[in-house]
């Protein structure tokens, strides 16, 4: 989230597209309430189905799965071509004015470059002219027929509130009614915020469909501003912590990147990622990377990591492919080329989609190792369940490991919130039995592997036998410890860097933040985002000064946000060009002549003066990006792609499939079904009674929502024969599943193309262990492709085919 | 960190010894130890409080968990009631149909006890100690890695990848946990390493 949750009570307008926050993110969701109740801001929910969040809405249209950035696309056509845009915003704050170069062009569904065989583009022409002064050429009048905008409209010009009709199948009335509402958003003083999940990350396309909503957002100026923004809802406790940190295949911490065998040095490593400003005296954050990344360095590997060897660069892989993404991953494992695996609090046996291929890969491992607090589906994937999970168990040769760990309620430490708060917790409860940390856990595994190297040898064993792990007690480092490291400290006096004489930090200290880390190996820093976490003043992730002065929202003194304690990204926008808030009675900060200050840190150096730095200063253009050059592996603009599996071919290039280049491992590509022999539009999502396959181990859970299902319109009903509560069985290309059929009118055909388009809704909650009844999960079904930038599977658009069918037999029964 | 004094048990204390005042200064001592002998004690009154927050959803509302020992003065704590914090500016107190139900997760019937081991082939789970769980999956991670290990590409340039081995990290551990699994995993050389981020 750009904003916090207690910032959208500021709101004016609400949309809750690609999400479903009233029954994912209920006590969330109590902040649009409080809008709607105080603010008499209204709310829009675009949806397949008519969800709980559709119930309390002012406004709900219907859409198809997948087809968001048509009707988002629509949108912005609506607000340019009728005047809603906060001009002199969009104007000043985003790349509008710049040209680009000759040859970028969209024909056909596809931009310039594109090469079927390598499934990618040449995203040469996807960039602004820069002048001989290395500056970005730009025509402030935005006049010129390459400039940006001008590009942008042209390529909005298809989305017609028709075509979005003809694609998403939104009835035209109801899509221009969203799109007037959206459009009054446009003054400064009335703000839309965006509420998404992964009903727009779960696409083939997904990255685009948020970019596209931020681009509308950009154009009607809601972005650094009260009750604004966009706002990724997150799906787990700490899923935005362990992004943060960097615990992914192609993440350092603090968003630093893995190297890849491009970079054969440090240097060349560096060359590429400290960006420089393309606008004069323009602020470039990542100018600081280096200090960043030597003082992440540094936290891993201590003294071994010196100037002479690079800070230790040869002790991280490079990658030879954009990521060892989970998707491929499971492919190589497929493959039988994965030995060993381990699911920390994870269980992929219902998470990943085609499970089938899941069970298979894993059943090709030498071992598995499962670290959770209850029982999962992947720890046992290898016990015949009958229909639940029918695998021939002797013939399954994997060793399986599982560990037991203590929960929330058991455990201290910080989680990230969805709005990036750091929220302390303490342990209030003895764990059961032998369950133990999973710090404790890691340690052992990785002091005697540790242990192991030092008698034996072993391949490249510098990196182990280097890792820092000083801590008081080796065998379980603690979380006050851990959170110092994250923070980071001075390993020798760091002197400051106005006075040379003087000593701004003491060797041994911790640093107040991230301005103070050096790139000469004088500091330390686990996470750079992060620091000002835990500094000499204490544990600021403790903190619980729930003072929150003029209700803005902001609670600056409620534990700790990164960065620097900013509750609102990109709050530089809230105030106009000459440093004064768009909505005075929305500040957030202000110029007063000298300096910044407000209810909010500052996103900008306290003293960069309005109009001389732009106020995106982790972009080098300073500006937000509306063409994105070739920074996306799948268009500088969003344009309309279909789910690869689709009840209806792309009306701009009936040929291309999904997304043109995303990557598509062969096998899964054999298994992709078509509309004739699946006609169905499949989706899956959440229950409010429910969270993931955890609460199905809650008796009171399980008694909410004690049995699978799946939903479908009476209108499919009465096609299929099928009864209300009857069983049906849903399959795709890739699997099959029982489930009783709940008949009902929050889920309508729609016309799309010309033809209807029957949607079949499957919730997530079920497996085979727990309290609650046995039964299945959407990934039996989806297809095993994902997004073409961070490959997030295609979980929410597969095609389906539905009969009516008999109970599922479980072992016991079939024996 | 504790609460030196919650409003809830001042609000306790208070309580009682009004009653116990004006009861008495009524005549009515032995009525009193009547009412009191058939009150159910108020089962919150002997707990200890800690602050936490809720491990579901990424709206982390606070919640108070309620136990009877306490663990900072080293005793056994068991979790009797969970409650959501008043205290807190997202959920102020509120709960959704998940977190209310967050003492049946504590407690589950299907919550894991002791480490298990399952040999290649069989129908079940064994129990293992940890000791020779931890140092039979040391064993059989630095034999994959030994074995397998991309110490240099074909140009010779150093990549340090062990691919043959893969971690998922659980996005509902803490910070903390989580560095300590980052360090774990790159020091290692594991690149198939994800987290639900992805997914």
């Amino acid at each position: 989230m750009t904003n916090a949750w207690t910032d959208i009570k500021n709101t004016d307008l609400v949309i809750v597209m690609g999400g479903n926050a009233a029954e994912a993110h209920p006590c969330g969701f109590k902040w649009v309430t409080e809008a709607k109740a105080h603010r008499g801001a209204k709310l829009i929910v675009v949806d397949p189905r008519y969800t709980r969040t559709a119930s309390v809405a002012d406004y709900y249209a219907p859409i198809r799965q997948g087809t968001d950035i048509a009707f988002l696309n629509g949108v912005m056509k609506y607000c340019i071509e009728n005047n809603k845009v906060q001009w002199e915003y969009m104007r000043a704050f985003t790349n509008a004015a710049y040209i680009v170069k000759d040859g970028f062009a969209y024909k056909d569904g596809l931009f310039t470059g594109y090469d079927p065989e390598k499934r990618d583009y040449d995203r040469d022409s996807w960039d602004y002219v820069i002048g001989e002064d290395g500056f970005v050429t730009s025509d402030p009048t935005l006049q010129h027929p390459r400039c940006v905008w001008n590009l942008l409209k042209e390529h909005l010009a298809p989305y017609t509130p028709e075509m979005v009709e003809r694609i998403c199948g939104t009835p035209k009335d109801k899509f221009l009614k969203v799109a007037e509402m959206i459009s009054e958003c446009s003054t400064p003083t009335k703000t839309m915020t965006s509420m998404y999940a992964l009903g727009w990350t779960q696409h083939s396309h997904g990255s685009q469909n948020i970019r596209a909503m931020a681009m509308l957002q950009l154009i009607l100026g809601n972005i650094g501003v009260r009750g604004g923004g966009m706002n990724a809802l997150r799906g787990h406790s700490n899923i935005q912590g362990l992004t943060d940190l960097g615990l992914m295949s192609h993440l350092l911490t603090g968003y630093l990147t893995m190297p890849s065998e491009k970079d054969t040095d440090f240097e060349t490593y560096m060359s590429s990622r400290q960006f420089k400003p393309l606008v004069p005296g323009q602020t470039s954050y990542w100018q600081n990377y280096r200090k960043f990344m030597v003082s992440f360095q540094k936290a891993m590997w201590g003294d071994k990591a010196r100037a002479d060897n690079d800070w230790g660069f040869n002790y991280i892989s490079k990658l030879d492919v954009p990521a060892y993404d989970v998707l491929r991953m499971f492919e190589l494992m497929y493959q039988g080329k994965v030995n060993g695996y381990l699911c920390q609090g994870f269980n992929p046996v219902l998470a990943f989609p085609n499970r089938a291929k899941i069970t298979e890969g894993l059943s090709k491992l030498k071992f598995l190792i499962t670290m959770d607090p209850l029982e999962t589906e992947t720890a046992r994937f290898w016990e015949n369940h009958g229909d639940f999970n029918d695998v021939d168990t002797a013939s399954i040769q994997t060793e399986v490991f599982q560990l037991p760990t203590t929960c929330f309620a058991e455990e201290e430490g910080s989680l990230t919130n969805s709005g990036r708060w750091l929220q302390w917790h303490w342990a209030g409860g003895t764990p059961p039995a032998e369950a133990k940390h999973d710090t404790y856990i890691i340690a052992q595994i990785f002091l005697r592997m540790r242990e192991l190297y030092k008698k034996e040898g072993g391949a490249f064993p510098d990196p182990v036998l280097d890792l820092s792990w000083d801590y008081a007690d080796p065998n379980e480092p603690t979380p006050e410890e851990l959170a110092k490291e994250i923070n980071g400290r001075a390993l020798s006096d760091v002197m400051d860097p106005t006075d040379p004489t003087k000593v701004q930090v003491a060797a041994g200290k911790q640093v107040v933040n991230f301005s103070q880390l050096r790139d000469d190996g004088s500091t330390m820093c686990g996470c750079w985002i992060y620091s000002g976490n835990f500094n000499e003043q204490g544990n600021n992730m403790a903190r619980r000064d729930n003072h929150d002065p003029d209700d803005t929202g902001a609670y600056l003194g409620w534990t700790f946000a990164w960065p620097l304690n900013r509750r609102t990204l990109y709050n530089r926008a809230s105030a106009d060009l000459q440093g004064k808030p768009w909505d005075p009675t929305r500040k957030i900060i202000e110029w007063d002549g000298t300096k910044w200050s407000g209810y909010d840190v500052p996103d900008i150096s306290p003293t960069a003066k309005p109009g001389e730095v732009g106020p995106f200063i982790m972009n080098q253009e300073g500006t937000a990006r509306l063409f994105t050059r070739g920074m996306m592996r799948d268009g500088p603009f969003p344009a309309h792609m279909e789910p690869f599996e689709s009840p209806v071919a792309n009306v701009f290039n009936p040929k291309m499939r999904g997304n043109p280049v995303s990557r598509v491992f062969e096998t899964d590509a054999a298994q992709l079904g078509l509309s004739d022999e699946f006609p169905y539009a499949g989706t899956s999502y959440r229950l409010t009674e429910h969270f993931h396959y955890w609460t199905k181990h809650n008796r009171v859970n399980s008694a909410l929502q004690p049995e699978f299902f799946v939903e479908i319109s009476v209108e499919l009903a009465e096609e299929k024969g099928i009864e209300n509560g009857s069983w049906v069985r849903v399959w795709s290309k890739r699997g099959s599943i029982k489930a009783k059929a709940v008949v009902t009118k929050r889920i309508r055909p729609l016309i799309c193309d010309g033809k209807p388009v029957h949607i079949v809704g499957v919730p997530l909650h079920w497996g085979f262990t727990g309290s609650a009844k046995k039964g299945f999960g959407p990934n039996s079904l989806a297809a095993f492709v994902g997004d073409a930038n961070i490959d997030t599977p295609e979980s929410k658009a597969f095609l389906v085919n539905i009969e009516p069918s008999t109970a599922p037999k479980d072992k016991e029964l079939v024996s | 960190m504790n609460l030196d004094l919650s409003r809830r048990s001042f609000l306790k204390l208070a309580g009682a010894g009004v009653a116990a005042t004006s009861v008495g200064a009524m005549g009515f001592g032995e009525a009193e130890a009547a009412e009191a002998a058939h009150v159910r004690p108020f089962k919150l009154a002997t707990t200890t409080e800690t602050r936490n927050t809720c491990p579901y959803c990424s709206v982390a509302c606070g919640v108070i968990l309620y136990s009877k020992g306490d663990l900072r003065k080293g005793e056994t704590a068991d979790i009797v009631h969970i409650e959501g914090d008043a205290d807190h500016p997202t959920n102020r107190g509120t709960l959704c149909p998940k977190g209310a139900a967050l003492k049946d997760f504590v407690k589950s019937p299907t919550r894991l006890q002791y480490p298990m081991h399952r040999k290649p082939g069989s129908d079940k789970f064994e129990r293992i100690s940890w000791d020779e769980a931890f140092d039979r999956m040391a064993r059989l991670m630095k034999d994959d890695r030994d074995a397998n290990f991309t110490a240099t590409n074909q140009n010779g340039l150093p990549v340090n990848r062990w691919s043959t081995t893969g971690m998922l990290a659980a996005s509902a551990t803490t910070n903390e946990t989580a560095w300590a699994t980052f360090k774990f995993a790159k020091g290692l050389g594991i690149v198939g390493f994800d987290n639900q981020a992805r997914v």
